[in-house]
């Protein structure tokens, strides 16, 4: 207890080592609060991407928080319920031969110099037989009113505005000789500039429903694609990048935690009983050890990958196989050869201890503080070897991690399209992990290595 | 043999400056030399016969994880299976066969090419014919992948590749080892500086992999600032001069070589400045600055000679290490070499190439080891003593 208290005052006095400590102790804190936030299995739903779970996400969305720094704005993502949100007003009014009138409107100031992506309106109804009506107009901020649709509506309907062609049809009537490209450059543009020019101001979207049945209702949710979304913005299948950036910090933190700790216990067990029993066991620890080093362990994990398994946890446990007979058998067994000849191992013998008392009690406390430095600063190549298969299009295909997220981004080419935060947001994690337990290790190595005390 | 023979005399000249150069002391040091160029060549050949064996191990580990289980052969009798199986359906579309004589028609084509395949032996006799087959380099026919020049044949793919990562990693290691090395002694000389700190804050940088500082600099060199190409190797289409050509491979080089160089660099120089400064605080470096020798020739005699057996381990290991940053490097960077190749294997599925790819892989490593144990045994003047060790 007295040496643990002593380690910490000594682990206080370098500045990195704090550094290291608080970002490993935040992204372990992150950790839980991420499994608690979003559990496994929603996170694995969220991370598969149907049209229900993504529908509210625009596609290659930067996150919302570009726009603290750029000085034309990028139209925000918009997701409002009618009779919630005071923007978007449910007025309904008994109508004379039954059913109801139904009013929604929604006001909104649109400043942005670029195009939404998209504009959709979620309805929902019940019904006995007839169907509910439902029209809708635009007014823009230069006073023009646009006839969008007239229709009937089933219980679940959505109306998107990009997919409509009258829509299109109508909005380069409206032009004239300048034809928009979408139904958002018709609507959002003013009628006969060229080239387009955005109109801002004030808009209002009216939506009369009509219903013909006595008890039948329509509810309206409003969803406007915009070029910015959320704190991390969402990547081409319009997935939140959020699940995958919460969700990597365990996943690496588990893999690179488990195959450093699991690595260096099973060196130091081996080393140990080979020195103990020497003999051809020693002979043959060595022979391996060298074995070892010739097998390119990158490439076999690639293989693995490629014909066995994609799991993580099967990489995980080659990985931790392939990196047992690693050099540090030999620096250790220097080690245990001097413990071996120690008297109060001499002692034990006398008093009859057996093999595995000597090795598990006597022998491996004594090199547990100098394998504690390199573990720790093993943690980070870990965490980058699962980048490193995921890059290769090896990662586990049902987790999201951060390495899968760089590999998708540049599947898609992202470097060259300018979606930068995409790349960056998960190598900035990746980076902050790496240099955490790289600080923590390095001023870990300080203290426990008497050599280097004071270096 | 012949190399090491030859390094022997240099050794013992520069060991000769220390002695006093009187007649018999120069004959006594040839005897003495002579002995150790006979212990030497014997110590060589039999790291070089241990060496070949541990190699041999290697890629027959290899080719058991890689066919472990037959698993590989299911793939390849999956594939024999369905392509007889469309040449039947080609054949008796235009003859007139029975469901019978069709199936017994397969039956026998299939069981012909699994025996031309060698898939009919037993799993043990299986493996050291590919053992035999990895040690010749005769990889077998890829499946998807064809070399530039239209091979088909794995060892072409992989040969023409090597060069390009042999060029890119010699170029970054050589550079790194020399800058470092220099960095490090000037650093070790201001112990406590500003720099030296700096060296030290820095050096946890070098756990963050090249490929990742890859990305990074082609973000910043790339994409943004439009000065240095994406990846590749060359321009396309290729410069007609040489001159013009070289400058053009230069130039796709600097990131890549850079994002080598510059992951391990911190690391280097800390942990090798961390090595003279232990070795300067000696008792017999303060006996040498009592005797009033300049700093030049206590830093060249006394501190970098005993420390060279240390830098070039920590060398060695960081070079084995490379290659795994190596392959995803090249593949972040488009590099037409090995790392590339696997990458575009795992992609296709190209089972042959991964496999061929592989056991290169693990023959470059022990020719790695290979080299370093040559360079150790050289600059360490205690594996001289123990002779056959």
């Amino acid at each position: 207890m007295k040496r643990l208290k002593e380690t910490f005052r000594d682990v206080a006095r370098y500045p990195s080592a704090i550094i290291g400590m608080i970002i490993v102790l935040a992204l372990i804190i992150f950790s839980i609060y991420t499994i608690w936030k979003i559990p496994y299995n929603e996170a694995i739903k969220m991370w598969r991407a149907s049209e229900s779970v993504v529908y509210k996400n625009p596609r290659n969305a930067r996150p919302t928080w570009v726009n603290w720094f750029r000085k034309d704005k990028l139209p925000l993502s918009v997701d409002v319920v009618a009779g919630e949100d005071d923007d978007f007003t449910k007025v309904s009014e008994p109508r004379a031969s039954g059913g109801n009138s139904i009013e929604f409107v929604y006001t909104f100031d649109y400043e942005s110099n670029e195009l939404p992506q998209d504009f959709f309106v979620y309805f929902t109804s019940n019904y006995q037989t007839k169907n509910p009506f439902v029209s809708m107009v635009l007014q823009t901020p230069s006073g023009e009113e646009i006839k969008i649709v007239d229709t009937g509506i089933t219980r679940n309907q959505n109306y998107r505005f990009e997919q409509d062609e009258k829509l299109r049809t109508r909005l380069k009537r409206l032009h004239r000789g300048n034809v928009p490209s979408t139904a958002m450059e018709g609507l959002f543009s003013k009628f006969g500039s060229d080239p387009f020019e955005i109109d801002k101001g004030s808009y209002t979207l009216t939506i009369q429903a009509t219903t013909f049945e006595e008890g039948s209702d329509v509810d309206a949710e409003l969803i406007m694609h915009g070029k910015v979304f959320g704190l991390f913005g969402t990547d081409n299948l319009r997935r939140d990048l959020k699940v995958a950036m919460m969700w990597g910090a365990p996943i690496a933190l588990a893999f690179g935690l488990t195959a450093a700790l699991g690595t260096a216990i099973i060196t130091m067990f081996i080393s140990a009983v080979g020195t103990w029993y020497g003999g051809w066991l020693d002979e043959l620890i060595q022979r391996i050890t060298e074995v070892n080093m010739v097998i390119p362990y990158f490439a076999v994990l690639i293989m693995v990958g490629t014909f066995y398994s994609r799991s993580i946890w099967t990489l995980l446990l080659v990985t931790i196989i392939l990196n047992m007979f690693s050099a540090s058998i030999k620096s250790q067994r220097a080690i245990f050869l001097q413990v071996k000849e120690s008297t109060y191992i001499e002692a034990a013998i006398a008093y009859g201890a057996s093999d595995l008392r000597i090795v598990t009690r006597y022998m491996i406390p004594r090199v547990i503080p100098m394998i504690i430095p390199g573990l720790v600063s093993a943690v980070p190549s870990y965490v980058f070897l699962e980048a490193s298969l995921a890059l290769l299009g090896l990662g586990d295909p049902s987790i999201p991690t951060w390495g899968k997220v760089i590999n998708d981004a540049r599947n898609y080419g992202a470097q060259y399209q300018g979606l930068y935060y995409w790349i960056l947001e998960p190598a900035v994690f990746l980076m902050i992990t790496g240099l955490g337990f790289a600080l923590l290790g390095f001023a870990l190595d300080r203290i426990f290595n008497p050599r280097l005390r004071g270096m | 043999m012949t190399t090491e023979n030859n390094n022997v005399p240099l050794e013992s000249t520069t060991e000769d400056n220390f002695n006093v150069a009187s007649h018999s002391m120069v004959k006594y040091s040839r005897q003495v030399s002579r002995a150790t160029a006979k212990r030497l060549s014997l110590f060589f050949i039999r790291r070089l016969v241990l060496l070949l064996i541990t190699i041999v191990v290697g890629v027959y580990v290899t080719i058991i994880v890689a066919n472990m289980g037959g698993y590989v052969d299911t793939i390849l009798k999956a594939q024999i299976r369905e392509e007889v199986n469309m040449q039947v359906a080609e054949m008796s579309a235009k003859s007139h066969m029975s469901a019978d004589e069709r199936r017994d028609l397969t039956n026998s084509m299939i069981a012909d090419r699994e025996k031309l395949a060698g898939l009919d032996k037993p799993f043990i006799v299986r493996s050291f014919t590919h053992l035999k087959n990895a040690l010749t380099l005769n990889f077998g026919r890829a499946r998807f992948m064809i070399s530039d020049h239209g091979s088909r044949m794995v060892r072409n793919i992989i040969l023409e590749r090597l060069p390009a990562t042999l060029l890119l990693m010699g170029t970054s290691q050589l550079l790194l080892f020399a800058v470092s090395l220099f960095f490090a002694l000037v650093i070790s000389r201001h112990y406590g500086s500003f720099w030296d700190k700096l060296v030290v804050a820095l050096s946890p940088t070098s756990s963050i992999p090249p490929w990742f500082y890859g990305i990074f600099l082609i973000l910043i060199f790339a994409a943004w600032l439009k000065i240095l190409p994406f990846g590749g190797m060359v321009d396309a289409p290729p410069p007609p001069t040489k001159l013009g050509y070289f400058l053009s491979v230069l130039k796709h080089m600097i990131l890549p070589a850079f994002s080598l160089f510059i992951s391990s660099f911190m690391i280097n120089v800390y942990s090798w400045r961390t090595f003279f400064l232990i070795y300067s605080s000696e008792d017999y470096v303060d006996m040498a600055k009592a005797k009033g020798l300049s700093s030049r020739a206590i830093e060249r005699r006394y501190i970098l000679r005993p420390t060279l057996p240390n830098i070039i381990t920590s060398f060695a290991l960081m070079l084995v290490g490379i290659w795994t940053g190596a392959t995803l490097t090249e593949t972040v960077f488009l590099w037409p070499g090995l790392g590339t190749t696997i990458f575009e294997a795992v992609s296709k599925y190209d089972t042959a190439v991964i496999v061929g790819t592989t056991i290169i892989q693990a023959y470059l490593l022990g020719i790695t080891v290979f080299l370093l144990d040559f360079l150790y045994a050289i600059v360490d003047p205690r594996v001289k003593l123990g002779g056959g060790k």
